[in-house]
């Protein structure tokens, strides 16, 4: 047994094959190709989840994706999935659900008590109601509020092995979005041109609306064998577009089947990046609720719903329904229903009279022409309907157990306002129509108004004649197509959106909107539709209210007396249905969600112990320890201060500066001048912002008349190579000057200590070392332990100390030659922190005073700065306010007692209790030089402070410490030790 | 998403891209003065309608180019290399 309510095979249930699930700890049976919600309608299921607001009892309402109801929690292995619409979540054996917003039980809600006491939870309640005290919002109030309202809980435990989504770029010349009969007769045609076709459809089987029509099937099946033919054409089932972003590119996620999952490496999403030329939108419609009191009864259903669970999965939603809609095409569920042979307790028609009505009758069945529901009796499943004349008079009773509605069909055509179309307002179908310019892409079918199946595929052929010409392409001959089959000639719709009566009646069932706070909205002022669509949260739930949009906006027209066209709906934004995060991530998690890059000598930093630090995207050796505290560190620099130590520097920038013009353009992006550096020099410079602030340091060294080699800072490397590219092509194009990234290339390390020099000449050979032939500042190529490479005397520690590159592939060889040299010494690798604590005893600056608030004045570098000639920052430099003595100034900082530590980001103030701040620390280290810790700081007028005594008041660490402001050269002033 | 019609590369995605700013503002000749200097550095018009761009194509040949893109529809009218002269269509037209 698959469910008492099953009467028919079923388009996608044909198998039979029987599947065990359960919902709320039930044990139930479906069917292969059932969704959740059609095998629970199958076993009777009515009742299956809690409102958002109220707790009122919910039921199925819809067959797709609108669902703004049947939205439960699956429980797998790895925790609890919410919010899944029961209409899209395909049956699989075994599947556990649980129903949502609840306690303790689904029929029990302790909750529902909200429902009574709606009168004093209007729309907006809690923006007027919990005000004060100011603490209590976030301390009570929301908490309170959240656990009594929201949906499904997230109680996922993220597993270390589950899969990752995938992302696919797809580029096409035609995206057809929607594959019922406009789709489908538009691909179809537009294959034959040899364009490229992409047809997507959010729909496990293709054919749209044409699955509900068995007269259909042979045309589609015909249609379907076409599309397979074309090699131009591909066809994607289970693939919601859910974005357009223009340029023609669209968002689509593609939900696999449950049982390709395992065969796809248990990935369960693909976001689809789709870049297409051509648009054919043929989303159809979406058909509409009506708001009367009670439409939110479990057994009110739309009636397109009904008709597609019958046809779909053999379901019959009801046993006695009853109908209540304005269109003839809304009776094709009755009359399936009926030929089904389940019997109808009365169609409600609004109109006067209809042709369907007239049809109706004819085959015995009741038809109310001319009358409303005014009313559902029932709480947890409708028993039966009030029924008045249009005019509210003769009231009578009619009993069912389902109510199968439906308020006219509007055009999907979010697509089409995402990509800037207006909507016309449409009075023969009561709906609005996109305007979409052609070249953003041509609407088609009931997406732009066009009912009537036979009508929508004559449509898309159209839309793909026109391209094919715009393309220049012929369709070439068509085998002639099945004949469509004929429509009936119907009566137009009579539009209606709200009947007046006592109860909620909603229009937003999922976030609980009713009419009432519509008309509230317009009360407080809330005019404008997406201003009424924030008040009262119509349309911001999942499902973006899709089946009661218009309805909130005609209701908000009636309130302001104004015709509905003069409302219209709010923009419908992206995405148009839920995005699993994990769709979005794609690859990119864990390790991947961004790449690693690791220095040449990686491996070699790793075998002697480093621990890391992610820099960038670099990872750099810290410190050559596993202890933590500052004792490994310092044993690093002391190494360095007293004989000899090593260090890699291979994250630098580096970037060769070629050409006849090279020393001119070097003028022209530093600061100070380039051009003057002597072929075998080194030079540090400084690089501005247009607008006058520091922007980058580092070296330029000169290996000849045309050839430079500049470095950056490791974190400014790309952001300094892009800057030099835009100088060079914008405001220098006439210089002949060639610059080539070569940071990969070259591994670079840096070898200071007094003893650097003698470790250095075990392993150079081309060049002599000597101070007078090789001096402070020098540069030359050389070779290294038989490696071809690059020596720089240049010292960012303050001692004596070279930088060497070499090839990055040489990179091993050379550093293990110059280790087992320096053995001799006690040669001693060392990472960034001891890097960090000679350069502040130094008084160098890193990021952290290069922080982009910073003039040259500022770091004690205005002399630095060319008179004669341009450069890029030249005259807003020269702005008083950027060299104004009150500025924060660079200085060095100690305590005044040197048993106590610094801490970065400690404020300088002048007195303990002074709230105003005069600068802060902005770099600090325990020193090897001197007593306790030094550090460096910007401080308001520090250069005449040098010498008082200021507080450093850390609120973090709740510490107030004397300090005094000292010059920021606290080691070798006189730059002997580089000299030496 | 811009699609960027790289006139060295052909159309790539605009995350190939890094946008480098409003192109119609040559950089002062060196003594044109403060004024001028900043003029070019902090004045921007922040317009709705058509604007000549610079884009730096990092992800591709890394060339400077320039395109004449509509800020309110993306539409881009033309592209050209950093050397060429483009010309902003009419206001009010297309997009």
């Amino acid at each position: 047994m698959s469910g008492s309510h099953r009467i028919s095979p079923g388009l996608l249930t044909k198998s039979a094959t029987a599947i065990e699930f359960s919902f709320d700890g039930r044990a139930l049976t479906g069917l292969a190709g059932d969704t959740l919600a059609s095998a629970l309608l199958a076993n009777g299921v009515r009742l299956v989840g809690r409102s958002f607001k109220y707790h009122r009892p919910r039921g199925i309402v819809t067959v797709g994706p609108e669902e703004p109801c049947a939205l439960v929690d699956v429980l797998t292995e790895n925790g609890r999935e919410p919010n899944q619409p029961a209409t899209t979540l395909e049956l699989v054996a075994g599947l556990v659900a649980e129903s949502q917003n609840r306690w303790p039980s689904l029929s029990f809600d302790a909750l529902a008590i909200n429902d009574r006491l709606s009168r004093f939870l209007p729309a907006g309640f809690y923006y007027k109601t919990f005000m004060a005290p100011g603490w209590a919002w976030e301390k009570l109030y929301e908490p309170l509020i959240r656990r009594a309202a929201g949906l499904g809980r997230l109680q996922a435990a993220v597993s270390e092995h589950a899969a990752p989504a995938e992302t696919v770029h797809e580029h096409t010349d035609v995206l057809v979005v929607g594959a019922g009969t406009a789709g489908l007769a538009a691909a179809a045609h537009l294959g034959r041109s040899g364009l490229r076709v992409l047809l997507v459809d959010q729909d496990v089987a293709l054919g749209g609306g044409s699955l509900l029509d068995a007269r259909w099937s042979s045309w589609r099946e015909a249609m379907l064998a076409r599309l397979q033919e074309l090699d131009s054409v591909s066809c994607l089932s289970r693939t919601a577009v859910v974005g357009a972003y223009g340029q023609g590119v669209f968002g689509a996620i593609e939900t696999l089947a449950p049982a390709a999952i395992a065969a796809s490496g248990g990935v369960r999403e693909r976001m689809r990046i789709i870049r297409a030329r051509q648009l054919i939108l043929a989303s159809g419609s979406v058909e509409r609720l009506i708001a009367f009191p009670g439409n939110d009864v479990p057994g009110v259903m739309l009636a397109g719903a009904a008709l597609g669970y019958l046809r779909r999965y053999g379901v019959a939603v009801a046993q006695r329904p009853a109908f209540f809609l304005n269109t003839d095409e809304a009776y094709e569920a009755a009359f399936a229903l009926a030929d089904a042979g389940v019997r109808c307790a009365g169609i409600i028609d609004v109109r006067p009279a209809s042709k369907a009505a007239d049809r109706a009758r004819a085959r015995g069945i009741e038809v109310h022409s001319h009358a409303v529901i005014a009313g559902v009796a029932g709480r947890r499943c409708v028993r039966a309907l009030r029924v008045t004349d249009a005019d509210g008079r003769n009231r009578r009773t009619i009993e069912a157990d389902g109510l199968l509605m439906s308020g006219g069909y509007s055009p999907a055509s979010a697509l089409a306002s995402q990509l800037g179309a207006a909507l016309v307002w449409q009075p023969a179908i009561a709906a609005f129509t996109p305007a979409l310019d052609s070249a953003s892409g041509y609407v088609v079918g009931a997406a732009r108004g066009c009912f009537g199946l036979a009508a929508a595929a004559q449509d898309g052929e159209k839309a793909a004649a026109a391209i094919a010409k715009n393309f220049g392409r012929s369709l070439g001959t068509l085998s002639p197509a099945p004949d469509l089959p004929v429509e009936l000639e119907g009566t137009p719709i009579a539009a209606v959106w709200e009947i007046p009566g006592r109860g909620k009646a909603f229009v937003d069932l999922q976030h609980d909107v009713t009419t009432a706070d519509v008309r509230l909205a317009h009360r407080e002022g809330y005019e404008h539709v997406e201003h009424m669509k924030r008040y009262t949260t119509h349309g911001m739930a999942t499902d973006q209210g899709r089946i009661g949009g218009l309805v909130g906006s005609a209701v908000l027209a009636s309130a302001r007396g104004v015709p509905l066209s003069g409302v219209g709906q709010p923009q419908p934004r992206p995405y148009l249905q839920p995005v699993p995060f994990a769709a979005l991530a794609g690859m990119e998690v864990r390790e991947h969600f961004k790449p690693k890059r690791r220095l040449p000598l990686h491996h070699w930093h790793e075998g002697a112990g480093a621990t890391f630090v992610s820099v960038g995207l670099w990872l750099r050796p810290l410190v050559y320890s596993k202890q933590t505290g500052w004792d490994p560190v310092l044993n690093e620099a002391r190494a360095v201060r007293r004989s000899v130590g090593i260090t890699d520097v291979s994250t630098l920038g580096k970037i060769e500066v070629q050409g006849a013009d090279a020393g001119r353009f070097l003028d022209f992006v530093y600061a100070n001048s380039m051009s003057t550096l002597a072929v075998g020099r080194a030079r540090y410079g400084i690089m501005l912002r247009e607008d006058g602030m520091m922007l980058d340091d580092g070296t330029v060294s000169r290996f000849g008349p045309e050839q430079f080699v500049l470095t950056t800072t490791t974190a400014n490397s790309a952001a300094i190579l892009e800057h030099l590219e835009f100088q060079l092509q914008a405001n220098c194009p006439t210089l002949d000057v060639l610059l080539t990234d070569v940071g990969d290339q070259w591994a670079q390390f840096a070898l200071a200590g007094p003893r650097s020099r003698e470790v250095l000449a075990a392993v150079v050979s081309g060049v002599d070392v000597g101070n007078e032939p090789f001096p402070f500042m020098a540069a030359a190529e050389a070779r290294f332990a038989g490696c071809a490479g690059r020596l720089f005397r240049i010292s960012f520690s303050g001692e004596l100390a070279y930088e060497v590159a070499v090839p990055a592939s040489q990179a091993r060889s050379v550093w293990l030659a110059v280790l087992e040299a320096g053995k001799l010494f006690g040669i001693c690798p060392y990472g960034l922190d001891a890097l960090n604590t000679l350069r502040i005893e130094k008084g160098h600056v890193t990021g952290a005073e290069l922080n982009g608030n910073t003039s040259a004045d500022d770091l004690g570098m205005q002399r630095m700065l060319k008179k004669q000639g341009d450069f890029v920052g030249r005259m807003l430099s020269q702005r008083f306010g950027l060299s104004a003595p009150e500025r924060l100034q660079l200085v060095g900082v100690r305590p005044a007692d040197p048993a106590r530590r610094l801490r970065n980001g400690a404020h300088l103030v002048l007195r303990e209790t002074d709230a105003s701040s005069l600068g802060y620390i902005t770099s600090s280290t325990p020193s090897v030089e001197r007593e306790g810790w030094v550090g460096l700081a910007l401080v308001a007028g520090g250069r005449a402070r040098i010498g008082q005594q200021l507080i450093a008041r850390s609120m973090i660490h709740g510490e107030t410490l004397p300090i005094d402001i000292v010059s920021p050269h606290m080691l070798d002033p006189e730059n002997l030790r580089v000299r030496a | 998403m811009l699609r960027i019609p790289c006139p060295w590369c052909g159309e790539r995605d605009e995350i190939e891209f890094r946008y480098r700013g409003d192109a119609s503002k040559p950089r002062p000749a060196a003594d044109a003065g403060l004024e001028a200097f900043s003029t070019y550095t902090y004045a921007r018009e922040n317009r709705c309608g058509w604007h000549l761009e610079w884009w730096l194509h990092v992800a591709g040949c890394r060339k400077l180019i320039k395109l004449v893109r509509h800020t309110l529809t993306h539409e881009i009218r033309a592209v050209g290399r950093a050397g060429d002269s483009l010309t902003l269509p009419p206001e009010g037209s297309g997009g």
